[in-house]
């Protein structure tokens, strides 16, 4: 019983890890580029919806924020790749990676600046309520967590699978030029996506502000999200998740079962053991290359 | 505007331009070594600081900036030569060895981690790099036997030949100590860059393709590249760490990975110099900010609040600055600038402008 307990709790956990991988797979699957700031995009949804929610701030009722805050990470993910990633449209990797952390460090600081350095909670319908499932315990945010991480990870696969824009936003990412030629907007379609991509931050710092609580620096969880988007490999959607759950149901077993110390490390041991051995993802997409 | 004739073939592979860009250069290191009669102690301590990032961003530079492998995690190996370097002295050995194996031993740790990261590319290896700098944090508290854990440990002067140089009692000759390594290190760096290794880097960074194609091994240019650039690393967190005086496994955090990374950029990838205009901003970000700090609250009559993570935004402004403006970072505004004047009035607008480029995936799938 004492397990099936930490499974949950993993599960809910793992589906927030879940939620910013898919954010890191989105951007990459789309752009080829990495967004190094999706974790602090999360702080930065769950404060917006905490500014909106919350009495001590806005105090509009919840289901109303809802769609606020979501459409301001849209808005906002959309103007970050309309006036600095675009600019950077065709260059490597790298330069990518290093711009989106000095993103991050600014967000922390403006989210720093606005809402302060303490921990804030989202007030919401679902807190402090539960289901007991049998002699489980089970929080009602954990479940609609998972509910909504297993949909949300759904749709976007589909999406990227089944619709005109996903195919041409996965052609547009693989090579730009080849994209133009048929005739995909490449600069139109990277701009949607980086919307998309706020939205999902959005999502994933809402759930995460509900089950416990934020501050500016929460956005460093996005280091294990890596871990999660890597496992899953860059490329794949339901990688992402599963990933993301793998690493979230490892974490709390580990600190059970394993002497504190090591615990933590679990994550990071199977990151680079997963980057060693396969080094492009348990689900991987990359071939040698040939000339 | 100056005409450089070349009159020898030697001319193309010497370190120097000419006599002018040679004493350029010895007149800013004379400055530099009489710096401790012109400058007070905390300014000589900042320099200090100044050189020792220098150090590091050289060593970055050397991975990053020419061989193209861009790494987060370059703070667990100024802790490796940090404790390295302790741990030597607490055994009794020398400083002038002690220094050295530090150094060495980094660059043993660097290959081990050169071997697995050799597949990977582009943001895997940033990465695990990133992964590794995490995981250092609890090694150090792992091995606590060597490195003190959490306590940390104490390191105050030593010894040179009979002189005890310590970064609060002989801060000139501890300035001294690091501007030595600085130009070592500098002097190191521009042989290297001449050499067919240093010609494999730069292929390498280039396009791994081609380089193979034309000759180089990849595998094993990648790992020497590793092994320079931590053993570099190394000596600089050995200093880092006699700076410091005290520290701990928090001392060498993720933070300075990002930080040492983002410092070469805003430097300049590529270029010796950018190492170094690198580590001014960094070293004197935090004095000059404090200074305006002061200057807008006498000025506007605020109170003058500290301001958490102020020093990071500002540099993350700057860092998202260099990156949309001068991908080149100062050292390529610098040669902007200096070709301008060469070249006057005959500089056109378009000099520097780079090719258009269209990113390809690797993926297939």
């Amino acid at each position: 019983m004492d397990n099936a307990q930490l499974l949950i709790s993993g599960l809910a956990n793992g589906c927030v890890y879940g939620l910013i991988a898919l954010g890191f797979v989105l951007i990459y699957k789309a752009t080829e580029a990495v967004n190094f700031a999706q974790g602090d995009f999360m702080m930065l949804g769950a404060f917006v919806t905490i500014g909106l929610t919350n009495t001590e701030y806005m105090g509009l009722p919840f289901w109303l924020a809802l769609p606020i805050s979501l459409g301001i990470m849209a808005v906002f993910g959309y103007l970050v790749d309309r006036l600095i990633i675009r600019r950077l449209f065709g260059e490597s990797q790298t330069a990518v990676v290093i711009l989106t952390i000095a993103m991050g460090f600014v967000i922390r600081f403006v989210a720093g600046l606005i809402w302060g350095h303490e921990p804030h909670t989202l007030q919401n319908p679902l807190a402090g309520k539960d289901i007991r499932f049998g002699g489980l315990v089970l929080g009602l945010e954990d479940v609609a967590v998972i509910v909504v991480t297993v949909l949300l990870t759904w749709s976007l696969y589909v999406f990227f699978n089944k619709t005109k824009l996903g195919l041409a936003m996965q052609g547009a990412s693989q090579n730009q030029l080849a994209a133009y030629y048929m005739g995909i907007p490449v600069k139109r379609v990277q701009g949607l996506i980086w919307a998309l991509a706020g939205v999902v931050a959005g999502i994933a710092g809402i759930l995460f502000a509900a089950k416990g609580s934020v501050d500016p620096t929460t956005g460093l969880l996005g280091i294990k999200a890596f871990a999660a988007a890597v496992i899953g490999g860059f490329g794949s959607l339901p990688g992402a998740l599963a990933g993301g759950l793998i690493v979230g149901v490892i974490e709390p077993f580990a600190s059970r079962y394993i002497a504190a110390g090591y615990s933590q490390i679990a994550p990071y041991a199977l990151l680079l053991a997963v980057l060693i051995f396969r080094p492009h993802g348990l689900f991987s997409q990359v071939r040698i290359k040939k000339v | 505007m100056r005409i450089v004739f070349k009159t020898d073939y030697m001319q193309d592979i010497r370190p120097w331009k000419d006599g002018y860009q040679l004493s350029l250069y010895m007149i800013l290191l004379a400055a530099v070594i009489a710096a401790p009669w012109w400058l007070d102690d905390f300014y000589l301590g900042e320099l200090t600081n100044v050189l020792i990032w220098a150090i590091a961003g050289l060593g970055l530079m050397i991975l990053t900036g020419h061989t193209g492998q861009a790494s987060l995690g370059h703070a667990a190996f100024l802790a490796v030569g940090c404790y390295a370097n302790v741990a030597l002295i607490e055994a009794g050995v020398p400083f002038l060895i002690a220094f050295p194996v530090a150094g060495l031993l980094t660059g043993i740790a660097g290959v081990t981690v050169a071997i697995p990261a050799l597949r990977l590319h582009g943001i895997y290896l940033a990465i695990f790099t990133l992964a590794l700098s995490v995981l250092m944090d609890d090694i150090i508290v792992l091995a606590e036997p060597i490195t003190g854990g959490v306590a940390g440990k104490y390191l105050g002067g030593v010894d040179i030949l009979g002189l005890t140089v310590d970064r609060w009692g002989t801060p000139e000759l501890f300035f001294w100590l690091v501007l030595a390594v600085a130009v070592l290190v500098t002097l190191g760096y521009i042989n290297l860059l001449r050499t067919p290794l240093g010609r494999s880097f730069i292929a390498v960074r280039d396009s791994e393709v081609s380089a193979q194609a034309m000759g180089v091994d990849i595998s094993r240019t990648k790992t020497i590249s590793f092994a320079l650039s931590c053993a570099v690393t190394g000596w600089a967190g050995a200093l880092m760490g006699m700076y410091a005086g005290a520290f701990n496994n928090e001392t060498f955090n993720v933070l300075i990975s990002i930080q040492l990374l983002m410092m070469i950029v805003i430097g300049g990838l590529g270029s010796i110099h950018g190492a170094f205009l690198g580590a001014i901003v960094i070293g004197f970000l935090p004095q000059f900010l404090s200074i305006s700090k002061e200057y807008v609250g006498a000025v506007f009559g605020g109170s003058t609040v500290a301001i958490p993570g102020l020093e990071f935004g500002i540099f993350g402004i700057i860092l998202i600055a260099f990156i949309l403006f001068e991908p080149m970072g100062m050292y390529g505004r610098w040669l902007k600038i200096r070709t301008w004047f060469e070249l006057f009035p005959f500089y056109r607008k378009d000099m520097f402008k780079r090719q258009k480029s269209y990113l390809k995936t690797e993926r297939l799938r």
